[in-house]
């Protein structure tokens, strides 16, 4: 009895916070999170050579070596239908680096540190991700003036222009989410790399990504017409250059949804068993 | 059982039969552990005896199989977060992010232990002055040498001014010079009345800073006690030397017989001849010189031998330290690896 009141008493031992504290708290953390992600991005010029160069190589490259092979079905030629689907994979391809730092952070004991420390437990895995969104949205941005530079235009409208940059964006930090969990799961950079790889290559590659899907072997279509990919780029298409929308948008939420709803619980378990 | 005191009398640190299992390995296997407040415990054993897995376990990242752990009278499992906010850690490698600077590093994790940027600022420059790391503060921490990170790293697990602090091998990988600095560190944050628990593969790293030494094998605790009583059960310092000339073996024996209160051991195939000397060091070295020389024996490789943590496994297991048991494991990045999965792990 007398152990209750001697420890509400004791100095130094503070009762535990309530509730609204707890959650500026949570705010506060992810934004600290956050800013020293951006803060290590922008220190390394590596990573943002790497983030924004090899994007933009892949827009030179299939706009003036692979493009004039590639027959099309678009307004204004290969460079419209390329850039939605290159911006779609500019985005996936920016979880590597999600997957990558946190595996480091794993390795180097950086997690294990935050996890002994009283901070929210949400903010490091949310401040990754905001940063990141943040880094992806920058990325985007320089590609789509790439694009612009060498002959690619909205023909739709500015508001589904913009309704395009969004659902790219989107489905990056979907990606994230799957790129964080293997991140934390792996536990180690370069065979997280490796696993990044042998996923996000084929996913995006055999999709509506860079060719028309008609081209493609018959099994091949199989698997390229019902893959969520296909639904993104397909909406981010028809948003930037015109068409029906609805039913790949229908299609592409589900997708999103689906892929939030199983791995964000799953990265959130995996921050917090990770050792 | 009252009162005046009553929050003094409790230990800082009290573990209990505490168990941990990964798979069919067991990392802990009941072990019990009381570090008074504002005082150093050195928890000493080889790779893999379990060292690692308590620190885990008392810092909140991860959970105990079975038994009980109380930091600063909170329950590690039950009332983590309130663990949280009185401790400190700092692992085997550096915790930091390398591309910052050490003033980012700490302005950041003090805004993580939610101070005001002000206060985060001060303590940053605080602690940079504290480690010796003011003129090294903006230089990204990457450029830092290996002993500056692990300062570094420590001064991190500093900035909410813990109660109790946890080391876990703070001086493993570094050169001795770093060693050194690190100890002087580490005693002055005793000084201040931090309680601390360090673990280390070395004994004169406890024997430096702890006040109590417990030694772990195998996830028991084989022996506690302080440093003198645990050298006394290893038999203490030895001086060894060689006769090169073997005949005279039986007179260098004879020569030294007198100096401490067991008779030398003298092995006539390799001319090897060693004295236990209890803890009189280098009085007794001098002794043996002395009557060496009024004896005319002529010798080789003269040298006092401290106990190492060798010595301390071999008097309490009859095994050496670093020797892998079947069924044994070393707790090296690959072995953490490899129980990740099979931790369970705190909220």
């Amino acid at each position: 009895m007398t152990a209750v009141a001697e420890r509400a008493s004791a100095p130094g031992l503070p009762a535990g916070p309530g509730l609204g504290l707890r959650f500026r708290w949570a705010v506060s953390d992810t934004l600290t999170i956050t800013r020293r992600n951006l803060l290590v991005w922008m220190r390394v010029p590596a990573y943002l050579v790497f983030t924004v160069i090899q994007p933009v190589l892949f827009v030179l490259m299939f706009r003036y070596v692979f493009g004039g092979a590639i027959p099309v079905n678009v307004p204004g030629g290969y460079v419209n239908f390329l850039m939605p689907g290159i911006i779609a994979q500019t985005a996936a391809f920016a979880t590597f680096g999600t997957a990558i730092a946190l595996a480091i952070e794993l390795k180097k004991g950086v997690i294990d540190r935050l996890r002994s420390m009283p901070m929210a437990r949400s903010a490091v895995l949310a401040g990754r991700l905001v940063a990141d969104t943040g880094r992806m949205t920058v990325t985007i941005l320089i590609v789509l003036a790439v694009g612009y530079a060498v002959g690619f235009r909205f023909t739709n409208g500015l508001v589904p222009a913009i309704l395009m940059v969004v659902l790219a964006i989107v489905f990056g930090v979907a990606i994230c989410c799957i790129a964080a969990f293997t991140g934390l799961a792996i536990g180690d950079e370069e065979s997280v790399q490796a696993f990044g790889l042998i996923w996000l290559f084929p996913i995006t590659f055999l999709s509506s990504a860079f060719v028309l899907i008609s081209t493609m072997p018959g099994w091949l279509q199989a698997f390229a017409n019902n893959q969520p990919v296909t639904y993104v780029v397909d909406t981010m298409r028809a948003l930037a250059l015109g068409g029906p929308v609805a039913a790949n948008l229908w299609k592409s939420v589900a997708w999103l949804a689906g892929i939030f709803i199983v791995f964000l619980p799953l990265a959130v378990r995996a921050y917090r068993r990770a050792s | 059982m009252t009162q005046v005191n009553g929050v003094g009398e409790q230990p800082a640190i009290l573990v209990e039969d505490l168990t941990k299992s990964f798979g069919d390995v067991h990392a802990l296997r009941g072990i019990d552990l009381s570090v008074p407040r504002g005082t150093v415990l050195g928890v000493l054993g080889p790779n893999g005896a379990g060292k690692t897995t308590a620190v885990r376990i008392l810092t909140t990242l991860l959970l105990p199989d079975g038994g009980r752990a109380v930091v600063e009278g909170h329950d590690v499992v039950r009332e983590a977060p309130a663990v949280r906010r009185s401790i400190g850690l700092a692992g085997q490698s550096a915790a930091i992010q390398e591309e910052l600077t050490g003033r980012e590093n700490l302005e950041i994790i003090g805004r993580l232990y939610h101070l005001s940027w002000p206060r985060a600022r001060s303590r940053a420059v605080e602690l940079l002055e504290q480690f010796g790391l003011s003129d090294a503060a903006d230089r990204a921490a990457k450029t830092y040498s290996g002993g500056m990170q692990r300062r570094l790293d420590l001064a991190a697990s500093l900035v909410g001014r813990p109660k109790v602090l946890f080391l876990d091998e703070p001086t493993t990988g570094l050169d001795p010079r770093s060693r050194l600095g690190m100890w002087d560190i580490i005693r002055s944050l005793v000084a201040d009345g931090t309680t601390l628990l360090l673990t280390t593969q070395y004994l004169d790293e406890a024997d430096e800073l702890a006040n109590e030494i417990v030694v772990i094998d195998h996830g028991l605790v084989i022996a506690a006690g302080t440093s003198e009583e645990l050298k006394g059960r290893v038999g203490g310092d030895v001086v060894e030397f060689t006769v090169p000339d073997r005949v005279r073996i039986d007179d260098a024996a004879a020569a030294i017989a007198k100096i401490a209160e067991s008779d030398p051991a003298a092995d006539p195939e390799t001319g090897m001849v060693s004295l236990r000397v209890g803890s009189r060091g280098s009085d007794a070295l001098v002794e043996v010189v002395r009557s060496l020389d009024a004896a005319g024996v002529e010798t080789r490789g003269l040298a006092l031998r401290r106990p190492s943590l060798d010595d301390v496994f071999l008097a309490l297991t009859g095994h050496a330290a670093e020797e892998e048991e079947p069924g044994g494991r070393r707790r090296g990045r690959r072995g953490a690896r490899r129980e990740k999965d099979m931790e369970r792990t705190a909220s």
